[in-house]
């Protein structure tokens, strides 16, 4: 590598170093590419989820021949393509709190590419506890955030951390789902191609990380603003301030508290069924298929839902969807409406996944 | 200034307003001429600095509402 600033001692920093991306996913695989084809010397990647067909135009790691498998084995598998000189470790399992200080512990520098705030939050709890640099990256529709969290300099002094940004996570419908909204495709491949500079930055002590600071940028417009963050006093109180307390910790319930208390799996639904008592509303626009043939329902579009709402009579409802998201949505707006009064679930999954274990349906 | 899915709220990415003494009586302001803000989660920068609590708007200056994003 030919650059003033690098030569050889910034070319062995970068080899003697240890990276992990969380999520090898749009985000992720951009960074990932990039940090190989550096020559970081250890990569950690961890994601428990498949490559999936619809999810190609922005996991640009991966080709149709790896559809269907693990996203951590395959992008372990095309970057010792990339660069045959590093290690590189998969992790297949989910990240919980239970598991994550031990992989986390075991990096210099973290890289957040997840898609979800149950694991942003996580993932940055952890890194307190641990003193581990987080290079956070997260997008929506056409806009991205890039910023470098928890980063303690020669003097000591910590850098602030997620939670000096957004202290809680967002209650359900404060914020847009990610996967119901869609993002442009190119987009996670310029954050996460500035996750892994920031990291490069962070290893080698070149240029000015942007640590204390955050960087969005619009895809649209190709605006950059970047603010400058402070510490949060209400920050420190949240974060879980042991490591006993941390696996503890409920990431799920604390990022959708509403979540756990409506959705209900197929054998609940079922025998919910059986008692007869309860309605039935899919929420899914008109049209949309499958038809279930089994039971009866009735059809409210979650487009509809508020305008429809107290036309809702059953004491027991039942709300399902394709995959169970739109689902839980209108289960909050009835439970805003009603409150108690009612008894309100969410199908998880959705009909997708009833229908999988439903043999009636399948006959 | 307004970042995110605000933008679609207000249909905009900027607003000039006139005569603001600070971030809270901005925030009232928007919220009844958009009234999805209220259910609406965000971090307020005044001249590109992060503030956490209210504060006075000097003449010209620029206030960001920036939302939280998870996606990847």
């Amino acid at each position: 590598m030919i650059l003033k600033e690098f030569g050889k001692a910034g070319q062995q920093k970068l080899l003697d170093s240890r990276v992990l991306v969380i999520g090898a996913g749009g985000l992720g695989c951009p960074a990932l590419q990039y940090l190989a084809a550096a020559g970081i010397g250890n990569i950690g990647i961890v994601d428990d989820d498949v490559v999936s067909l619809t999810n190609l135009h922005r996991q640009v790691l991966y080709s149709t021949f790896d559809v269907g498998f693990s996203k951590a084995e395959k992008a372990k598998f095309n970057l010792a393509k990339l660069n045959p000189d590093i290690n590189i470790i998969a992790y297949k399992d989910r990240l919980t709190p239970q598991n994550a200080l031990l992989i986390i512990g075991a990096y210099d520098i973290i890289i957040d590419g997840t898609d979800n705030f149950a694991s942003r939050y996580m993932i940055n709890d952890a890194c307190v506890l641990l003193t581990k640099p987080l290079v956070y990256g997260a997008v929506s529709q056409f806009e991205g955030q890039v910023a470098v969290f928890n980063y303690q300099n020669k003097q000591g002094y910590i850098s602030v951390n997620y939670r000096d940004l957004f202290p809680t996570p967002p209650l359900e419908g404060e914020v847009l789902n990610c996967a119901e909204n869609g993002v442009l495709g190119v987009l996670p491949g310029i954050i996460g191609t500035m996750q892994a500079n920031e990291t490069i930055k962070l290893i080698t002590g070149i240029g000015k990380p942007l640590i204390n600071s955050l960087l969005t940028y619009n895809a649209l417009n190709n605006r950059v603003y970047e603010i400058i963050l402070s510490a949060n006093t209400e920050s420190r109180s949240l974060i879980p301030a042991t490591i006993d307390e941390f696996k503890k910790m409920d990431y799920e319930w604390l990022c959708s508290p509403g979540k756990l208390q409506f959705e209900i799996d197929g054998a609940v639904f079922d025998d919910l069924l059986k008692s007869g008592s309860a309605g039935i509303i899919d929420v899914r626009e008109p049209d949309e298929l499958p038809v279930p043939k089994s039971f009866t329902y009735t059809q409210i579009p979650l487009s509809q839902f508020a305008e429809k709402i107290t036309s809702i009579e059953n004491e027991t409802v039942i709300l399902f969807c394709q995959s169970g998201k739109r689902s839980l949505q209108a289960a909050q707006l009835l439970f805003e409406e009603f409150g108690e009064s009612k008894k309100i679930y969410s199908l998880h999954g959705g009909i997708l996944a009833w229908l999988k274990n439903n043999l009636t349906e399948q006959s | 200034m307004l970042f995110g899915q605000l933008c679609d709220i207000t249909g905009t990415d900027a607003i000039v307003l006139e005569n603001i003494v600070d971030t809270d009586r901005l925030i009232d302001i928007l919220q009844r001429s958009y009234p999805a803000l209220i259910h609406s989660k965000y971090v307020i920068a005044v001249d590109k600095n992060i503030v956490s609590e209210n504060t006075l708007l000097p003449n010209n200056s620029t206030v960001a509402l920036l939302p939280p994003f998870s996606g990847g």
